[in-house]
């Protein structure tokens, strides 16, 4: 049990506790109010770093819990036709308050097993290709489209390089970017990259307060800058992996709240949240305003650049001048 | 996922940036001591093995394209720091200067108009010297501008890719330009320009997740690093041992992920030979020297070497 207590909130969980055996009515009062403050301070100054172990806790909300909680007569769609089935992908149709929409999103599992049976939700091309079918369907139908982005990463392996990972990847951000239909995309905990971003080229974007939506992992940036994963909190910082810093940036449009414990120990908040999200994105589709060319514009107003002279093209190195009949060469 | 500036590469093969100073040079690929002068007459290939080494965008420009003819444009675009990216003794702006500095570049894609054998095309050259052609902001927009470029002058559209991936140091936002720049190429699937691309070394990331694997016809260098994940981080979570050969073009060949495996020497003829079919509308009359090329079962069998040549095992 002891790592799913993080370890902002020893204090927390032993104020819990001590308040589960008191009797004395005053001492009940005392630690109520040391609670909510603790509570308080808590959740207000939380790192970079102690978000990511939060995004990353087993206990969060799952894809399937959500939709098992927001949705009506679910049928889960399988497979790619052309591979496999990925489990780490779930694909569907349901319905919300009455009317169909289509669902598409990286399941990480919540026991061992399960977690192992679905790749801790990192998919290989064939989920890839799977989400795809999906979504062209939605768009053959007429149907909206809600994704839920829970995965580290796509899936970094063998098979995955020999199916053509990255081209798979490159092909679905092209197909979700000119959906005829609208999309939501919830990043519920962990946004792990263009494994993530694949599903979530969308018109809109909403997030867990919880979770992170990030380049590369904390570790791995750290590896890169000074060759020591250790320091990953500092890594963190510097990347700006929060909700708060995405709203900022303009990449996502809302944040789910998660209520005063987090969404590992008191999942209904959050799932409320994502109901109202749901509820507001179907509202607003119907207006029309979710439209390619709207989705196109907001992603391309994303990113910075700045304007320096331009540099004087460079002799090309070689003293001669580049040969205009290509050198007979044997090559390899 | 690694798709993050990086100096070197685990993948089995050996890379070496470019061609190291002096007179005679010792290839790093086969060991064979080699006159400087003769591997760059060979566009910069070994004489001996045919390692392809590693050039940046401008000698790009001058080896397959038609002399003098490369307009530049949007060169003074340059990368921003969004997130002020400062951690511990690593700052991106002085990396980025660096860059600037080392390469005489502002970006690590340069784009423009260009022409070969004739035939005008807009063109991007990525150059892995310029934080290891990664993508932020400033090459996301350029690609974006250069696909609007190709459309508005009804050019076919060239991309010389090479990139370490999206760059880390502009966070979430360099991830975003992957969406951004593979709508690009959505648009010039729209107009009907045909976009051709040449994977070189290193393509890998989230640029060979996007843009660089979107081309219509997808060619390579003979035995450049492609590849989505790096080997290193494969092996390090799977803790298996890779195949040889792993991630290389013939690899990616092999599993049916490229079109054809192009040699430097080819280059200008197989990219003007693809702006003439693709393009016939705009296209300058083939020279007559080259006119075997189009039929005849002989310029098949010469058509066939390079690639069964380049889809051998390498061991």
């Amino acid at each position: 049990m002891s790592e799913l207590v993080l370890p902002f909130e020893k204090r927390l969980i032993e104020l819990e506790k001590s308040l589960s055996h008191v009797e004395n009515e005053a001492d009940r009062d005392r630690l109520n109010k040391e609670l909510a403050a603790e509570r308080e301070r808590v959740f207000s100054e939380l790192s970079a770093w102690d978000r990511v172990q939060l995004a990353r806790h087993s206990l969060r909300p799952r894809m399937l819990d959500y939709t098992a909680r927001l949705f009506l007569d679910f049928f889960e769609l399988h497979g790619d036709r052309s591979f496999g089935d990925d489990p780490a992908v779930v694909c569907g149709l349901a319905q919300f308050k009455g009317r169909t929409v289509f669902v598409v999103g990286q399941q990480k599992g919540v026991k061992t097993e399960e977690k192992v049976k679905r790749n801790f939700g990192m998919a290989h091309p064939e989920g890839y290709r799977k989400a795809m079918r999906a979504v062209r369907m939605a768009e053959r139908l007429g149907y909206p489209i809600i994704t839920f982005v829970d995965t580290p990463a796509a899936h970094p392996g063998l098979e995955a390089e020999e199916r053509g990972q990255g081209p798979v990847i490159a092909e679905t951000l092209r197909t979700f970017m000119s959906l005829k239909v609208p999309v939501l995309s919830l990043v519920l905990s962990e946004g792990g990259s263009g494994g993530a971003l694949a599903i979530a080229a969308a018109d809109r974007v909403a997030m867990a307060e919880n979770a992170i939506y990030l380049i590369c992992p904390p570790e791995r940036c750290a590896e890169i800058l000074w060759r020591d994963a250790e320091r990953k909190a500092e890594a963190a910082n510097a990347l700006r992996v929060t909700a708060t810093d995405l709203l900022e940036f303009g990449v996502i449009d809302n944040i789910l709240g998660e209520g005063a414990l987090g969404a590992h120990r008191d999942p209904q908040p959050v799932i409320d949240a994502a109901r109202a999200e749901i509820e507001r994105f179907l509202e607003d589709a119907e207006t029309g305003i979710f439209t390619p060319e709207h989705r196109r514009a907001k992603f391309r107003r994303m990113g910075q650049w700045a304007e320096a002279a331009p540099v004087a093209a460079q002799a090309p190195a070689t003293a001669e001048p580049a040969p205009t009949e290509p050198v007979d060469n044997a090559g390899g | 996922m690694a798709f993050f500036s990086r100096k070197t590469f685990s993948n089995p093969g050996t890379r070496q940036k470019s061609i190291p100073d002096g007179l005679w040079m010792k290839c790093v690929s086969c060991g064979t001591t080699v006159y400087r002068s003769e591997v760059e007459e060979r566009l910069h290939v070994c004489p001996t093995c045919g390692h392809h080494y590693r050039v940046g965008a401008h000698d790009r420009i001058g080896l397959h394209f038609d002399r003098g003819s490369f307009e530049e444009t949007h060169g003074g675009i340059t990368a921003a720091d969004p997130l002020e990216f400062a951690a511990g003794e690593h700052t991106y702006a002085s990396r980025v200067d660096r860059a600037r500095q080392e390469t005489g570049l502002n970006e690590a894609l340069v784009t423009g108009f260009a022409r070969i054998e004739g035939n005008r095309v807009a063109l991007g050259v990525m150059d892995s010297r310029f934080v290891m052609a990664s993508m932020g902001g400033a090459v996301g927009e350029k690609f974006c501008r250069l696909c609007a470029d190709a459309i508005q002058a009804n050019t076919p559209l060239l991309l010389f890719a090479a990139s370490g991936g999206a760059r880390m140091q502009e966070g979430i936002l360099a991830l975003m330009q992957m969406a951004k720049t593979a709508d690009a190429v959505s648009e010039l699937n729209e107009a009907g320009i045909p976009y051709i691309v040449v994977l070189t070394d290193p393509t890998s990331g989230g640029v060979f997740a996007s843009f660089a694997t979107l081309g219509d016809v997808l060619l390579a260098e003979p035995k450049a690093y492609i590849g989505f994940a790096g080997a290193r981080l494969i092996q390090g979570a799977l803790h298996v041992k890779l195949p040889q050969g792993f991630q290389t073009s013939e690899y990616q060949y092999q599993n049916g992920q490229l079109d054809r495996i192009v040699p430097r020497s080819e280059m200008r003829a197989t990219l003007a030979q693809l702006v003439r079919l693709l393009h016939p509308e705009g296209a300058v009359p083939q020279e007559p020297a080259e006119e075997t090329e189009a039929g005849g079962d002989a310029a098949l069998d010469a058509q066939a070497e390079p690639d069964s040549a380049a889809t051998k095992p390498q061991s």
